[in-house]
């Protein structure tokens, strides 16, 4: 994470402050990290409902007559084939194959102006480089990629109740909005784009709006949840919800150093799009080696004690490291330790016994087990 | 936060209380718990084992973290709470009370513990 120099403050920063929240350094951001128990907090977005400022992600928009043919270039999923109004999950790679970031792509919609605009959303540590790459990779391209990392606050209402919460601020059609789907609209008489996204492993919702409308956003939302139990949430709860829900974050289960099919996540490469794109060399040989030689696995492991899992420690067989734990953290919904974690194929069967992690020089037993960990009852 | 009056306090954040019999108890303060977050393992010294001051005697986890739990004295372990080991929460709900961590027989101590007030101007800063 980067901390040189001064941090960054979101719209949202005084009203943090004001609710009492632990703030963090987080890839340059001065962000809320919890504002009480973040197993309080993780328990309201599984049961009832959280509210997020999640204003660090970076947004960049591309417009253009040939916006779609860019993305098509640059990342290596099939953007083209996304309709107005909906969005998709993708990834941007090197040349050689490795993982600059997972993104989502919006397709905006409702004008025909709109259904050429593309609002891509980057990690909030991997925003410049995302940018970087989008700008250098437009050349020739009749398209413009647009910085609107200072144009957007975002926020978030995660949860069983965010639904009937957003209801009463909102007359748009949230009951013909789909998951990974996004419409524009006013909430509580603010302009949003409404997306039906998250990273909870619930059913919620991620308003973009401007940043000066953020706070009067913030306060209408919580309002409106006082009967629903909703809570502000920092991104320690963050961590653990999408830890349990088993999808991946940047830096700990991509990287560079991976490419998608090392990461499991080969399904979001589309070999079969018109044209060429960046990495798709590189790619194809990934895939076939994967195919030939199955690369380590993302597994889910469970432990049997109470010591937890942290990013980098080895995972290990009679003594000998068979993998790494790429994230940990005590699950509040299982109520053990839980850890994701590259292990050879060989021990990758959910079920497999005898693994154990290496903490701090103790071996503590894990059981493997298929991600996620945790998923919604629909 | 308020740290109580008649306890002293290490610079690693712990507390020791008056000795009784010779016998000190050891925890560490709110403000430490509030800076670990919800605290769900502890790996205390075991009874009869040496401490000493300023070294480490076991790991207090949390959600995002692991630290190291520091004894503020020297001596001989006589009791640990195994009620914080099956529950660590009480060492965010009751950092001075229930959440004690461990009672020492004290054969030596720095002679750098500060008093309350020095501990709340040192841990404000």
């Amino acid at each position: 994470m980067s901390s040189t120099g001064e941090l960054r403050h979101t719209a949202l920063d005084a009203l943090h402050r004001s609710l009492g929240a632990t703030m963090t350094d987080f890839a340059g951001w001065d962000m809320p990290l919890r504002y009480g128990s973040e197993r309080d907090e993780h328990t309201a977005v599984r049961t009832k409902a959280g509210l997020f400022d999640l204003s660090h992600m970076g947004e960049i928009t591309v417009t253009g007559p040939q916006a779609a043919a860019l993305l098509d270039f640059a990342l290596v999923g099939n953007i083209g084939g996304v309709k107005p109004g909906r969005a998709r999950y993708t990834m941007i790679c090197r040349a050689d194959g490795g993982i600059l970031d997972d993104l989502i792509v919006y397709r905006l919609g409702e004008t025909e102006a709109a259904s050429s605009e593309y609002l891509v959303v980057a990690n909030a540590s991997n925003a410049q480089v995302v940018l970087d790459a989008l700008t250098e990779r437009a050349a020739g391209f009749d398209a413009e990629v647009r910085d609107d990392r200072d144009a957007y606050a975002l926020i978030a209402v995660q949860g069983p109740r965010s639904p009937g919460i957003l209801k009463s601020l909102t007359d748009a059609d949230l009951d013909g909005l789909k998951y990974y789907a996004g419409l524009p609209g006013t909430v509580a008489g603010v302009p949003a784009l409404i997306a039906r996204t998250g990273y909870t492993g619930e059913d919620g919702f991620e308003l973009f709006v401007k940043p000066e409308h953020a706070v009067e956003l913030w306060q209408a939302l919580t309002k409106a949840g006082e009967g629903a139990g909703l809570a502000p949430c920092g991104l320690s709860c963050r961590d653990t919800l999408r830890l349990e829900a088993g999808m991946p974050l940047y830096g700990h289960e991509l990287s560079t150093s991976l490419t998608p099919f090392d990461a499991g996540l080969g399904r979001v490469v589309k070999f079969e799009k018109e044209g060429d794109f960046v990495g798709r060399e590189a790619l194809r040989e990934a895939a076939a080696r994967a195919e030939a030689q199955p690369p380590r696995v993302l597994v889910g492991l469970v432990a049997e004690g109470r010591r937890v899992p942290r990013a980098g420690y080895a995972v290990v067989v009679g003594g000998e490291v068979i993998g790494e734990v790429t994230s940990g953290a005590p699950s509040p919904t299982l109520g053990k330790p839980i850890a994701m974690a590259y292990v050879d194929a060989a021990h990758a069967a959910p079920g497999t016994t005898g693994v154990g992690v290496d903490i701090r020089g103790s071996h503590e037993p894990y059981e493997v087990v298929a991600l996620p960990f945790y998923k919604r009852q629909k | 936060m308020s740290n109580p009056k008649e306890l002293r306090y290490s610079k690693e954040h712990e507390w020791l209380s008056a000795a009784e019999d010779g016998v000190s108890t050891v925890g560490i303060t709110e403000h430490a718990a509030n800076a670990l977050g919800d605290v769900v393992f502890v790996q205390l010294p075991e009874v009869g084992d040496s401490v000493s001051a300023g070294e480490t005697c076991g790991e207090l986890e949390s959600t995002k973290s692991v630290s190291d739990l520091y004894s503020p004295v020297s001596g001989e372990v006589t009791e640990v709470n195994e009620d914080v080991v099956n529950d660590p929460s009480l060492v965010n709900s009751a950092p001075f009370e229930g959440g004690w961590l461990f009672k020492v027989r004290i054969t030596d101590e720095p002679g750098d513990l500060l008093s309350a007030d020095e501990y709340t101007a040192f841990s404000a800063g």
